[in-house]
């Protein structure tokens, strides 16, 4: 397979490992570092020579002295942990639920059939229009929001999982077959494995609509969490702590992101990207 | 199970000696594959036209025998092999392996494709023990099994390696062992080297040589590397260009065992013009479609 086109291979040679050489050697991150504090840099000096307002656009000094006050006081903690809250029920729910949902319904075509009007319906649908439902069904406490953060989380995940189900190889499928596997079979040692690297996908992209349906929620109504927090500074002026809350959701999202990059590189192996 | 397989073994070394050191079934036996009148007619699923791939094939094989189909590509020989897999329905005609009518591929038959299509999620040791786990052969039982034949085609010491980081020639001896570790009745080879390059072909080819001289195993084999043909087999079989009919049969009479070095005799290239010149006959016949035999 490596020597079939002898003159094809040096060229990609060539140009492939400079990428490489640049994030082997951290490269790669210092420039993406870099340029993330320079542009930092812009804002804060922008602020200091009175280019701007820093009561509207706030400053990165700000932004750190509020977010180590609310550190201090204990206000972060407290709508940290309610957002958390929400989001964790709500995207484990959405896991639970989606992953098989999606299972069936890329693999049975009755319930296929059945059930693809609904979920194109969900999927084409603002999530945030069933938001006074969710309220009128659940109460304005935890469990409207963990509803909206469930339903924006798991229509991404029905719709991975049903195309996984649907892209299996059929060149694997007719070894499979060849071999005398049933369809039970070929769902467990083909079908299966091969929905890995989607499954890894769509909790990578569950995690930024769980993240929109926590702080969406938490805007709609309620007296905690960052999203009730960012409204609720916004609102009176307190553009720092604004930043505050955006950098934590941010920083989360990434740090769910890495995670989930890690974990698809434990399959890096088999699918032969090394 | 496994007792099974190791017993098939035994008749099969038993009924080898009896026929004289390793020499095919005398043509008195009963056939191993026996295929009568098969017909293949398909639809082509985007222009919904139906295909006559295969018309009225009769085809036997002995026990211990190695047998090619060539002909020009499309003519219908891979539809053929699957059909003996069981992977297609033929249209008419029956076929039989060791007297019993094949409906739907079984584990008295295993498929080499001409790509690897190894899974790449599984090691190469655990590649080798997927047909045998379908079975419901224990694992450690297909594990040694495995071993023994990962041995036998020069793959020690790569059983944890995953397929991916396997050259094309390696990635192939893996689907080799894939097929033989079932320890199957039939042994299917479907354009096997058609995906390597020439000297990994050369040194396939030759290890293919040794590996049907231990095993002794029925193979039926399709390719268009006309040598390959002849240096492998015991006879082999030429169609005709689309719908696949028998053209001819040509009896190899190369001395066993072989090796690579067989090319190099004029016998060898006798046979090879013989059969290119059938080959080359059936692709005019193909320009002129109302010629008939």
């Amino acid at each position: 397979m490596k020597s079939e086109l002898p003159g094809v291979m040096p060229l990609r040679r060539a140009i492939v490992p400079v990428r490489w050489r640049l994030r082997r050697n951290g490269l790669g991150l210092l420039l993406g570092v870099g340029f993330l504090c320079l542009l930092l840099a812009a804002w804060e000096l922008a602020g200091a020579a009175h280019l701007v307002d820093v009561r509207f656009a706030s400053s990165p000094s700000r932004v750190l002295a509020t977010g180590a006050d609310m550190l201090r006081d204990g206000e972060m903690w407290r709508h940290v942990l309610a957002s958390g809250k929400i989001f964790v029920v709500g995207y484990l729910l959405a896991v639970a639920a989606g992953v098989p949902a999606g299972i069936a319904l890329g693999w049975f075509s009755t319930v296929r059939l059945a059930l693809s009007p609904i979920v194109a319906a969900l999927n084409a649908m603002p999530r945030i229009a069933l938001m006074p439902l969710f309220i009128i069904w659940f109460g304005l406490g935890l469990g409207a929001k963990v509803a909206l953060v469930f339903m924006s989380a798991v229509i991404p995940i029905v719709i991975n999982m049903q195309m996984a189900m649907r892209n299996v190889d059929p060149d694997l499928i007719r070894v499979a077959k060849a071999y005398g596997a049933n369809r039970r079979q070929i769902f467990r040692t083909v079908a299966l494995p091969m929905s890995v690297p989607f499954l890894i996908t769509a909790l990578q992209i569950a995690t930024g609509r769980a993240l929109l349906g926590v702080v969406v929620a938490e805007v709609f109504g309620g007296s905690q969490g960052l999203g009730y927090l960012i409204q609720y500074a916004g609102a009176t002026f307190q553009t720092d702590k604004v930043f505050v809350c955006v950098a934590l959701i941010a920083a989360f999202g990434i740090a769910m992101d890495r995670l989930l990059t890690s974990a698809s590189r434990r399959f890096d192996a088999w699918r032969g990207s090394a | 199970m496994a007792s099974v397989g190791e017993t098939r073994v035994k008749d099969m070394e038993v009924s080898a000696r009896a026929n004289g050191g390793g020499q095919p079934g005398s043509p008195a036996d009963p056939p191993k594959l026996s295929v009568k009148r098969l017909s293949v007619t398909y639809e082509d699923e985007a222009t919904g036209e139906r295909i006559e791939a295969i018309r009225d094939v009769s085809l036997d094989i002995r026990a211990g025998e190695f047998v090619t189909i060539v002909g020009l590509s499309g003519c219908g020989k891979s539809t053929f092999l699957s059909a003996v897999a069981g992977l297609v329905k033929p249209s008419a005609g029956t076929i039989r392996l060791n007297g019993v009518p094949v409906a739907g591929p079984g584990p008295d038959r295993a498929v080499v494709f001409q790509k690897s299509l190894l899974f790449p999620w599984r090691t190469v040791l655990r590649n080798v023990t997927y047909g045998l786990e379908l079975n419901g052969v224990p694992l450690t039982e297909a594990i040694r099994r495995a071993r023994d034949v990962l041995g036998m085609v020069g793959l020690k010491g790569f059983e944890h390696i995953y397929p991916s980081a396997l050259s094309g020639g390696m990635q192939q001896r893996v689907n080799f062992a894939r097929a033989l570790v079932c320890d199957p009745e039939l042994l299917l080879l479907d354009e096997p080297f058609a995906a390597l390059d020439a000297i990994t072909r050369e040194v396939m080819q030759n290890e293919l040589l040794s590996i049907w001289e231990q095993t002794k195993k029925t193979v039926l084999m399709v390719t268009h590397q006309i040598d390959e043909a002849v240096l492998l087999s015991d006879r082999v079989v030429v169609f005709t260009a689309r719908p696949a009919q028998v053209l001819e049969e040509i009896r190899i009479p190369l001395a066993r065992p072989r090796a690579i070095t067989a090319k190099n005799s004029s016998r060898f290239n006798e046979l090879m013009s013989r059969i290119w010149q059938l080959i080359h006959q059936s692709a005019v016949r193909k320009e002129e479609p109302e010629y008939e035999i």
